[in-house]
């Protein structure tokens, strides 16, 4: 059984700091997604795990074994690219067969491994093609086919989908995660695709110039984002964030913005806002589900009055775009969404979802956990 | 600022037919997008319009006025591609007023533009910078900017936002669709993602193999899908397809062991008049579908096994298979936190307004209950 464990890894590339002290632990069985966006170090961290690159500092686990000075061959890792390395003059059947025939098996047993493997992802009746006779989904499985054939300890996979159509992504997200459910090794899986992180990864890494930001499952990141960079890489549209002030009363707390106020009686709320160091400004994020559009004004609570910049009807929702100040923010609504461009609106807070970031540090230090956190007190006239 | 109309064009390529007898009439100041696969023949209509490609057949008029001879710099078409093209070694104010001053338009005058374009899309504090050190989110806007300074009156744009990542593209899309209003540009938008032509376009043109497939608007396409290809190419997660027989006042589901789905009163005779074969496919979105864990839910007791759930925030996408099935996988979407267990059974939920009802043979759309 395999975990693989990374300590204290640093990487740098002349001055520039690649990954920088970085700590993580893989079970077996895991399928682990490293989330971020470009140059975020992600594939870096791919080839340290596999050994293309060696770390400048820490070490690498595979099992109890330090394998720093292992060689990549000896690792017993696969990797599968985004752009799809396969022989283009040899057949289907031969690009499986690759990795088994470098280890001198007999014809026998590469025949009967090469049949399995193309069964499990439905290309068998393709085995005697070219790749050029392929779709681009073929000759991605046909890469999966290859990596999986010699069954290593773990699969990294760099952004694999990427080059894919959208319907062919959906379709082989799908059938990767049943694939890892079937070979129960460690995936470690890097996208830059929040989608293809929440809905295949049993944990989420989200990494950032070189940092790991947080560790969690989907769920945890999505709830409770440690800080603005993971609250925005997550969701999509991703969250909105409003620049507020906050205002000290002698029995409430205020946060205010130049569009809203909000007021909070609670004693606990009040602690750590009153608590909190690093001046009086704060950042209120809202994830775009947990704003809700009136098209009147409505009699029973307070809302913010605003107007529609524009709308994005995407059949099963509708996102409805508005601007507070110069500021775009996004909120989802249902397909039938009638507003149009310009028309005034009321949008009301779920204040039982709010999360609130340190402007400094853009680390969250509260997420309101129920309905009575805040009230939504007053919205200034436009 | 244009009407477009593009009248049968057919383009070939060797044997193959690249666009096939394509006829498309644009209104002026309209965002239409074109949609489709690679290898539909989106970028290849762009292009003829463009000027850059002849068609074999067919006419290409702007207001009325006949193009196929017109090269294309006399054609008033400004460009946006997936890869920006800008000058990396050059300013972004640079970059921007270069359309106009190879116009060789007086210094004051190009000064006004490009402040005013570098408004309009939030640039203006970049102006001095070099485009090498720009985010590729400020560069797609210098490169959408080049283009609107020389104020073209048709935009075509190439996919301009897959180069973004995908937080970038959600605000560009805000930002570009609110654009092309203010400024009133006839544009043409090609891409094959279907949220952005979706959420961008006033009317969508679904092309497959060459053909267009129907042009409507966004919601039109999603609600009265033409045929089974633009069903399937709109939504995400896709629509559930199920294979069924007609007999006369029921449905008899091949993909859940010929259970029956007994429609109502009302239909039944909608369904007699317009369906005149008995193979056909039954659609319901991923969205309409929800699962129970009671037996009997009026739907004919259609039961699934639960195979994975994809927990994406503000919603869970739960795949599920019929009992005893074919092997077909069925989508719903439920709340963001509904969590059953793999291997759970579940009965599937829908009401009957919500069903899409396709004719197995010419995949056409026979009606919405």
């Amino acid at each position: 059984m395999a975990s693989i464990r990374l300590e204290n890894i640093t990487k740098k590339y002349r001055n520039d700091v690649a990954i920088d002290n970085l700590n993580l632990e893989i079970s077996d069985g895991e399928f682990f997604c490293v989330l971020g966006p470009p140059g975020a170090g992600k594939t870096t961290l791919l080839r340290l795990i596999v050994g293309l690159e060696t770390p400048d500092r820490g070490n690498i686990f595979i099992g109890d074994e330090c394998v720093n000075d292992v060689h990549p061959s000896r690792r017993d890792i696969s990797m599968i690219f985004q752009n799809l390395a396969l022989y283009p003059d040899k057949t289907v059947f031969d690009n499986i067969a690759f990795p088994l025939r470098q280890r001198k098996m007999d014809a026998e047993t590469i025949k009967l491994k090469v049949v399995e493997v193309a069964k499990q992802l439905k290309i068998d009746w393709m085995l005697k093609r070219l790749p050029s006779q392929l779709s681009g989904g073929e000759r991605q499985r046909v890469a999966i086919g290859r990596a999986i054939v010699r069954q290593p300890k773990a699969y990294l996979m760099d952004e694999p989908l990427a080059n894919l159509d959208a319907l062919l992504r959906l379709e082989m997200r799908v059938s990767l995660k049943n694939l890892q459910n079937d070979l129960k090794k460690i995936f470690i899986y890097v996208t830059h695709d929040q989608v293809e992180a929440l809905s295949l990864g049993d944990r989420i890494a989200v990494l950032h110039e070189g940092v790991l930001q947080q560790v969690g499952d989907p769920e945890t990141i999505y709830r409770h984002p440690n800080q603005m960079f993971v609250a925005t890489m997550l969701g999509n549209p991703p969250m909105n964030f409003f620049s507020c002030l906050l205002e000290e009363k002698k029995n409430s707390i205020q946060i205010q913005h130049p569009g809203f106020t909000m007021t909070s009686d609670n004693q606990s709320v009040q602690k750590v806002l009153r608590s909190k160091s690093g001046g009086k400004d704060v950042i209120v994020g809202v994830r775009p589900e947990d704003l809700k559009i009136h098209l009147k004004k409505p009699d029973d609570r307070s809302a913010v009055e605003t107007e529609i910049f524009v709308t994005e009807p995407l059949g099963n929702e509708t996102i409805v775009d508005i601007k507070l100040g110069d500021k775009v923010f996004k909120i989802i609504d249902k397909p039938d969404f009638e507003g149009k461009p310009k028309q005034a609106i009321w949008i009301e807070l779920n204040t039982s979802k709010l999360h609130l970031f340190d402007t400094e540090s853009k680390k969250c230090f509260y997420h309101s956990s129920g309905g009575n956190d805040f009230q939504l007190t007053k919205s200034i006239d436009s | 600022m244009a009407r477009i109309v593009l009248d049968n064009l057919v383009k070939r390529f060797g044997k193959q037919t690249a666009v096939n007898k394509l006829s498309l009439d644009i209104a002026d100041k309209e965002f239409v997008a074109i949609l489709g696969p690679s290898g539909c023949g989106k970028t290849t209509t762009m292009n003829m319009i463009a000027g850059l490609l002849q068609p074999d057949e067919g006419k290409i008029y702007f207001d009325g006025k006949e193009m196929n001879a017109v090269p294309p710099g006399k054609r008033g078409v400004g460009f946006v591609f997936q890869n920006y093209a800008v000058f990396g070694h050059m300013s972004v104010y640079d970059n921007i007023a270069y359309g106009l001053k190879i116009k060789k338009m007086p210094q004051s005058e190009i000064d006004r533009e490009v402040s005013q374009v570098s408004e309009l899309l939030q640039i203006s504090n970049l102006l001095s910078a070099k485009t090498s050190s720009l985010s590729l989110n400020d560069m797609q806007k210098v490169a959408l900017a080049r283009s609107m300074i020389t104020k073209p009156r048709i935009f075509l744009l190439d996919e301009p936002l897959s180069n973004l990542d995908a937080a970038l593209r959600n605000i560009m899309r805000a930002e570009l669709k609110n654009i092309q209003k203010e400024l009133g540009q006839t544009s043409i938008y090609v891409t094959h993602d279907q949220i952005e032509a979706m959420s961008l376009a006033d009317r969508i043109a679904v092309m497959n193999f060459a053909v267009l497939q129907q042009f409507d608007t966004p919601l039109e396409i999603y609600n009265q899908p033409k045929n089974l290809f633009v069903a399937g190419f709109i939504g995400s997660p896709t629509i559930n397809l199920l294979d069924a027989i007609h007999s006369s006042s029921d449905f008899i589901l091949e993909d859940f062991q010929n259970k029956k789905l007994t429609i109502s009163e009302k239909n039944r005779n909608r369904v007699h008049d317009q369906l005149d074969q008995q193979e056909v496919v039954l659609g319901i979105r991923p969205e309409h579908l929800k699962l129970s864990d009671k037996a009997d839910t009026g739907n004919g007791d259609l039961t699934a096994t639960v195979l994975n759930i994809e927990p994406l925030g503000s919603k869970t996408i739960v795949y599920l298979r019929p009992e005893s099935g074919n092997g077909k996988v069925i989508k719903a979407i439920m709340d963001s936190d509904y969590r059953p267990k793999t291997g759970q059974t579940k009965t599937l939920v829908f009401k009957e307004k919500d069903l899409y009802l396709f004719d197995r043979i010419s995949t056409d759309l026979v009606l919405r209950f």
